[in-house]
């Protein structure tokens, strides 16, 4: 399953619609217990499902009781939307998350090939000092941040947000991305070293072309934990830098509740998340588990 | 924040270079830096400050009088009525979005192991719920399933109700009646996806050869499951138990959306308790030493959760 993003796209697609199957031997599940599974299938996506659907109604036909699913189809949310100027969230969102993750990249990949293909001494000390970071609620780290960031003039800036997502991903980009080279076969790097290829020669030729799947499972993972990230966005931006939770938020009261609107909302911010992981769900595993779970 | 007592060793060290030894671990070491450093500063340096500014009695609405108090702040903390019913709530809310998560997870990755019609659509309809952006699900929960007035479950309510004849359903108010069960089902929600990824992919890693062999010798089903699938899947619980503790712990986005930690304090979780201090009281001083503290229960939960995950490494390195 590693190496499904090399595979040719008509595969890909296949593969989407018949996941699993390449576990063959399973036994089959009676029709009891396909009626069960598909019904907490859907008891799980309905919220998904009514939060689409939603949005694509008026706010009249959206708050009603008993609910009222066919009502007439508009996009006008989505417009008021645009126009109300979600825009600059956006922005800045997929600037904090691009960025990071980027960042995030040119030091966690030099970091995984010292803690895997050439091992440092001590290296799994190192591996689990990183790991150590991220146990550490993020709330006992917000009053100093804050402090620092008022202190640097830094309050209301994406940079701010830029580092502190990138510190926040580095441990697990670093985990994983080793998990990754660990799969390099050592054999052909001896074989290529005693060729006499020079170390550019070995990364491009041997290791890049191995470790590119995992590369981009570990970019998708850093963007989705950005993207969704809350308590600094809301607590260090104001209007300037703000992102597209902290909009969100401002859909909290009751009072004036615009509910159709707010469907759009979570949709559109939702929307990146959701394409991505739908698309590298093999790879959700292996990231979401540091690469522990294969 | 802070460094952790070093785990368990995995693996013998990798065999050093005999040529110019010195020069040769520096060029090893080079790549390993940037990310080292970059840590350090943005992790660790911060924790200091936090221990510095627990000592002082530090409130920003009364400005000239900051003074070093000593462990003053701690001994508030571990009296405070409030802080005391954040910690508890913070135990109640993640032991019971873990425990529900991972036994519902386990049931569906038990279904999804098996094949049937539409499967790789039924698992890609199961994740949504945990790609959908926090504070999105959050929200959507507060104002589509829980609003007395036109939420889902009322909705429900009141259609099934008319189906029976009566005329309306009762009217719940869920958040305010039940506030603690409302987050917990909106986590719920979210996280079961998660474990029933990593289980799935545990059941998927079971050697075929010995079900098949318990299979002819006649075992039943359940006797499968308990003496060969159960244990086999206990690291991977054990992993997804860890890491969903580590992330729920710290759960900040659906309490401040959905309850704002009320009624009163019945849902105020430790860093919605940390954050009012910081930024509702401005008690600075008391919140650096709640945060403190919080690390120090991250520290118990991070030793147990290193152990699992070095046992997993461990294999993977001597594979």
């Amino acid at each position: 399953m590693t190496h499904a993003a090399l595979a040719a796209p008509g595969a890909r697609f296949k593969k989407l619609l018949h996941r699993g199957d390449d576990h063959g031997s399973a036994p089959k599940l009676s029709p009891l217990w396909t009626f069960t599974a598909w019904l907490a299938t859907l008891a799980f996506f309905a919220p998904v499902a009514w939060m689409v659907l939603t949005s694509f109604h008026q706010e009249a036909d959206a708050a009603t009781n008993p609910p009222t699913p066919f009502a007439p189809l508009t996009l006008d949310q989505y417009k008021l939307l645009f126009s109300r100027d979600i825009t600059p969230f956006l922005l800045n969102s997929a600037m904090a998350s691009i960025l990071s993750t980027l960042l995030v990249l040119a030091l966690a990949v030099p970091a995984a090939y010292a803690l895997s293909i050439k091992p440092v001494q001590k290296w799994t000390d190192v591996m689990f000092f990183f790991l150590s970071t991220k146990f550490l609620p993020a709330i006992a780290a917000l009053l100093p941040v804050y402090l620092i960031v008022k202190d640097a003039g830094m309050l209301d800036n994406v940079w701010t947000l830029v580092i502190l997502y990138t510190a926040m991903n580095l441990p697990i980009a670093v985990w994983m991305m080793r998990s990754f080279l660990a799969e390099v076969p050592k054999e052909i790097l001896e074989a290529a070293e005693v060729d006499g290829a020079g170390l550019l020669t070995v990364l491009w030729r041997v290791v890049a072309p191995v470790a590119m799947p995992g590369l981009a499972a570990t970019s998708l993972i850093c963007f989705i934990f950005s993207w969704n990230e809350f308590m600094f966005a809301v607590n260090l931006t104001a209007t300037q830098a703000s992102t597209a939770p902290v909009f969100l938020v401002g859909f909290i009261t009751n009072e004036g509740l615009f509910f159709a609107r707010l469907c759009a909302a979570a949709t559109l911010v939702s929307l990146p998340v959701l394409i991505a992981g739908f698309a590298a769900q093999d790879k959700l595993v292996r990231g979401l588990s540091l690469g522990a779970v294969k | 924040m802070t460094t952790l007592t070093a785990p368990p060793k995995t693996a013998p060290p990798p065999a050093r270079p005999r040529k110019s030894p010195g020069t040769a671990k520096w060029k090893r070491r080079i790549p390993l830096l940037p990310a080292l450093i970059f840590t350090i500063a943005v992790t660790q340096l911060p924790f200091v400050a936090t221990l510095v500014i627990s000592t002082f009695q530090w409130n920003i609405l009364k400005p000239g009088e900051r003074h070093f108090v000593g462990l003053d702040n701690f001994t508030f903390v571990f009296t405070d009525e409030r802080l005391r019913t954040a910690v508890l709530n913070t135990i109640v809310l993640t032991a019971s979005v873990v425990l529900l998560s991972v036994v519902l997870g386990l049931g569906l990755a038990m279904l999804l192991d098996r094949r049937f019609a539409g499967r790789g659509l039924a698992r890609t309809l199961l994740i949504a719920p945990f790609l959908v952006m926090p504070v999105a699900a959050a929200l959507l929960f507060k104002h589509a399933l829980y609003n007395p007035d036109y939420g889902l479950l009322n909705g429900t309510l009141n259609a099934i109700y008319r189906l029976f004849g009566a005329d309306n359903g009762p009217t719940v108010d869920w958040i305010s009646s039940y506030p603690m069960p409302a987050v917990v089902l909106s986590l719920v929600w979210q996280w079961t996806p998660f474990m029933m990824l990593i289980l799935l992919a545990g059941l998927q890693a079971q050697p075929g050869d010995v079900l098949e062999a318990a299979r002819m010798d006649g075992a039943s089903a359940m006797a499968t499951f308990r003496h060969i699938t159960l244990p086999h899947l206990r690291q991977y619980i054990e992993l997804g138990v860890l890491l969903g503790t580590i992330y729920i712990v710290q759960t900040f986005d659906a309490v401040y959306t959905i309850t704002q930690g009320g009624p009163g304090s019945q849902t105020t979780n430790l860093p919605y308790e940390i954050y009012l201090t910081m930024f509702r009281k401005y008690e600075y001083g008391q919140a650096a030493a709640a945060g403190v503290v919080v690390v120090l229960g991250a520290i118990v939960i991070a030793t147990f959760a290193l152990r699992t995950i070095a046992s997993l490494f461990r294999e993977e390195a001597s594979r």
